[in-house]
């Protein structure tokens, strides 16, 4: 194994690791930052990847921005500090077996299916600033305009969400 | 290194997410489930763009455009939860009956 297999091999394994920790810790607040450490180490696999841009834009959005309001609803939510018994549904064993059902048959299907095909790290475009920058804006400028638009609106959707209360006015 | 690698740590974190979807009972975490999931596509989209060398860099366009998404999602998903939190008095999805679907036998 090279040097970028043994990083990519440990990254997954703390991104695994701390992604089941979210999905089962009994503490609110613990999960939350669990979700760091899995969007972190996802960035480090971005980063080996050679989509050097996407991985730092994950961490300023993910780690950075949806981290944080997360936390916040927690927070609005009075979500309790300490550990809490009833976060899980109490017959989790079926939830369980849906998802050791997706990931068997979509794992079986994606390995089965590039089994050949190899990554070449070597001379893949690392996706730097400048060569995504020129892709986006040259290539994909539509979709990118759209996405404002969709943005725009989930800010004003969010606003309309927050303002319902005064026309209420039962609380 | 193999391309299922990234597929396979790729589908690990979509199963997880899965299961925290299924299995969570407060709306915030069922939320932390939907970003695993999220981001196993975006891991999925980046393998495939370093190994078939898109001229157009389709794959990392699309995983920095899906994550665009999954702000305003985060975003509107969260407005709702307080504004439940607000109704009701608490955000556990088991007990949150007034969509159920009552004629059901």
């Amino acid at each position: 194994m090279t040097a970028v297999q043994v990083v990519f091999v440990l990254l997954s394994l703390v991104a695994v690791v701390s992604a089941l920790l979210v999905v089962t810790t009994p503490h609110l607040v613990h999960s939350a930052l669990w979700l760091v450490v899995t969007l972190g180490a996802i960035a480090g696999v971005f980063l080996v990847l050679a989509a050097e841009f996407v991985a730092w834009v994950q961490v300023l959005i993910y780690v950075g921005a949806v981290v944080v309001l997360l936390l916040f609803a927690l927070m609005l939510t009075r979500a309790p500090t300490g550990p809490q018994p009833d976060l899980t549904v109490r017959r989790w064993a079926p939830a369980a077996f849906v998802a050791l059902l997706v990931a068997v048959l979509l794992g079986a299907t994606l390995v089965a299916g590039f089994q050949d095909v190899r990554l070449d790290l070597d001379q893949a475009v690392v996706g730097s600033a400048e060569v995504t920058g020129e892709t986006v804006f040259r290539r994909w400028v539509l979709p990118f305009e759209v996405l404002s638009v969709l943005l725009l609106a989930a800010l004003v959707g969010a606003i309309v969400l927050s303002r319902l209360r005064s026309e209420d006015g039962d609380d | 290194m193999p391309l299922w690698w990234p597929l396979l740590l790729s589908t690990l974190l979509f199963a997880i997410g899965v299961y925290g979807v299924l299995a969570r009972r407060n709306a915030v975490l069922v939320l932390m489930g939907v970003e695993l999931m999220l981001n196993a596509v975006n891991i999925n989209l980046v393998a495939f763009d370093a190994a078939f060398r898109d001229v157009l860099h389709g794959g990392q366009t699309l995983a920095l455009f899906t994550i665009v998404i999954a702000a305003a999602e985060i975003g509107l998903a969260l407005a709702i939860v307080l504004l439940v939190f607000r109704h009701h008095g608490h955000i556990d999805l088991d007990r949150l009956r007034s969509l159920a679907d009552r004629d059901a036998s």
